[in-house]
């Protein structure tokens, strides 16, 4: 995996319903619910961690999942809502974008 | 409220409120003062919105209407809104209005027809509801046993037969958009003059909302649980919100999510006869 690291866009909304994380996008409306890793992948979306760290550190070691399928998983994750503008990613840390960009609760 | 209007695009005239007609229709406990010149403009609104006007309510907006003849060409198309500043911007091919949501006041430059003054309230109506976690959905609501109920649903799929199959016991607040409120944990919704193909404006009143259904015809009446997300989904999909403004499809996301939390939602798989309102009690 290259060393990228991604962000939540700040034009989307997301909260928590019936313990799964709900996306809506400000831009196109389009309405996305993420699964268990995959929320998990993006509550850690700050901008500055790693995601081969997010699937080291959070990912295999809350499921029972290989190294290998989770950073499939994770890779094929983020270029989907990369697609959608929902993620941002870049090779380099990405300071200050995420952290008010969710609205978690 | 001030007397003089002034509107900030060229072809439109400030109106001194005080010398011509104006009505205030009231809808959801939300008085819009409507202010114009022209008398027989001013006596289509008073049939339009009868039942919901209210001469003594202190105005919470207001809009001066500046009446154009109509334009030579005026394409089918969907209202734009979007937001310069403060300022709120509602344009189709029929009328164009700016609305200051600090001032509250606001224009309309449209033709003599009921529909353009009917879609900019609906416009300013969901502006100002988006803001309290409320909402006007493309749906029937009745009231029965003091609790209102919502029908949601796509053009056929049955909101109009619900309203007209309404028991005697039920009254009918639209049959085409619920007007939802909230206030703290609790939702209200409230009659409308939004009518569909009854034709019909709805009763001037309000409850408290007990459940929201989303309507599909099937060979039997039953009531089917749907999860919150699914629910969330189709509550958006069947919420007007015109304005594409990223600030404001937050909003109305987060009151979505919060709606489908604290209400009950479930569908409504019915036959198209008075036996569905048996399970709506």
């Amino acid at each position: 995996m290259n060393a990228s690291y991604i962000a939540r866009s700040g034009a989307v909304a997301s909260r928590i319903l019936d313990g799964e994380m709900v996306i809506m996008s400000a831009v196109d409306s389009t309405l996305f619910s993420l699964n268990e890793v995959a929320t998990v992948v993006w509550q850690a979306a700050d901008g500055c961690t790693p995601l081969s760290e997010i699937v080291t550190l959070r990912i295999c070691a809350q499921f029972d999942v290989s190294p290998n399928e989770a950073r499939a998983d994770a890779e094929a994750f983020v270029e989907e809502l990369a697609r959608h503008g929902i993620l941002l990613v870049s090779d380099r840390p990405m300071v200050g974008v995420s952290p008010h960009a969710s609205e978690n609760s | 409220m001030g007397a003089v209007l002034s509107p900030a695009v060229s072809g439109a005239t400030p109106i001194d409120a005080s010398q011509c007609g104006s009505i205030n229709v009231e809808i959801g406990g939300i008085s819009v003062r409507l202010v114009t010149k022209d008398p027989g403009f001013c006596y289509m609104i008073e049939q339009r919105y009868a039942g919901f006007l209210n001469s003594l309510a202190q105005p919470d907006y207001e809009f001066a209407l500046h009446i154009a003849p109509p334009p030579a060409e005026a394409p089918e198309e969907d209202a734009r809104v979007f937001r310069n500043g403060r300022v709120w911007h509602f344009e189709r091919g029929d009328f164009r209005a700016e609305w200051d949501a600090r001032t509250r006041q606001g224009w309309v430059r449209q033709s003599p027809n009921p529909y353009s003054i009917d879609t900019v309230l609906r416009i300013a109506h969901s502006l100002v509801l988006a803001d309290e976690g409320g909402f006007l959905l493309h749906a029937a609501s009745a009231v029965r046993n003091e609790r209102a109920f919502l029908f949601a649903g796509i053009s056929g799929a049955g909101k109009t037969t619900m309203a007209r199959l309404a028991p005697p016991d039920a009254t009918v607040l639209t049959d085409e958009i619920s007007y939802v409120r909230r206030s703290g944990p609790h939702y209200r919704a409230y009659g409308t003059p939004f009518a569909g193909e009854l034709a019909r404006v709805g009763a001037n009143m309000s409850a408290p909302l007990d459940t929201l259904f989303f309507l599909v015809q099937g060979p039997v009446n039953r009531i089917e649980p749907i999860s919150q997300i699914a629910a969330a989904r189709e509550l958006l999909r069947h919420t007007l919100f015109f304005a594409h403004d990223p600030e404001m499809v937050k909003q109305v996301f987060h009151s979505a999510i919060e709606f489908v939390s604290r209400v009950k939602v479930a569908r409504l798989i019915f036959t198209p006869d008075v036996r569905a309102w048996e399970l709506v009690r």
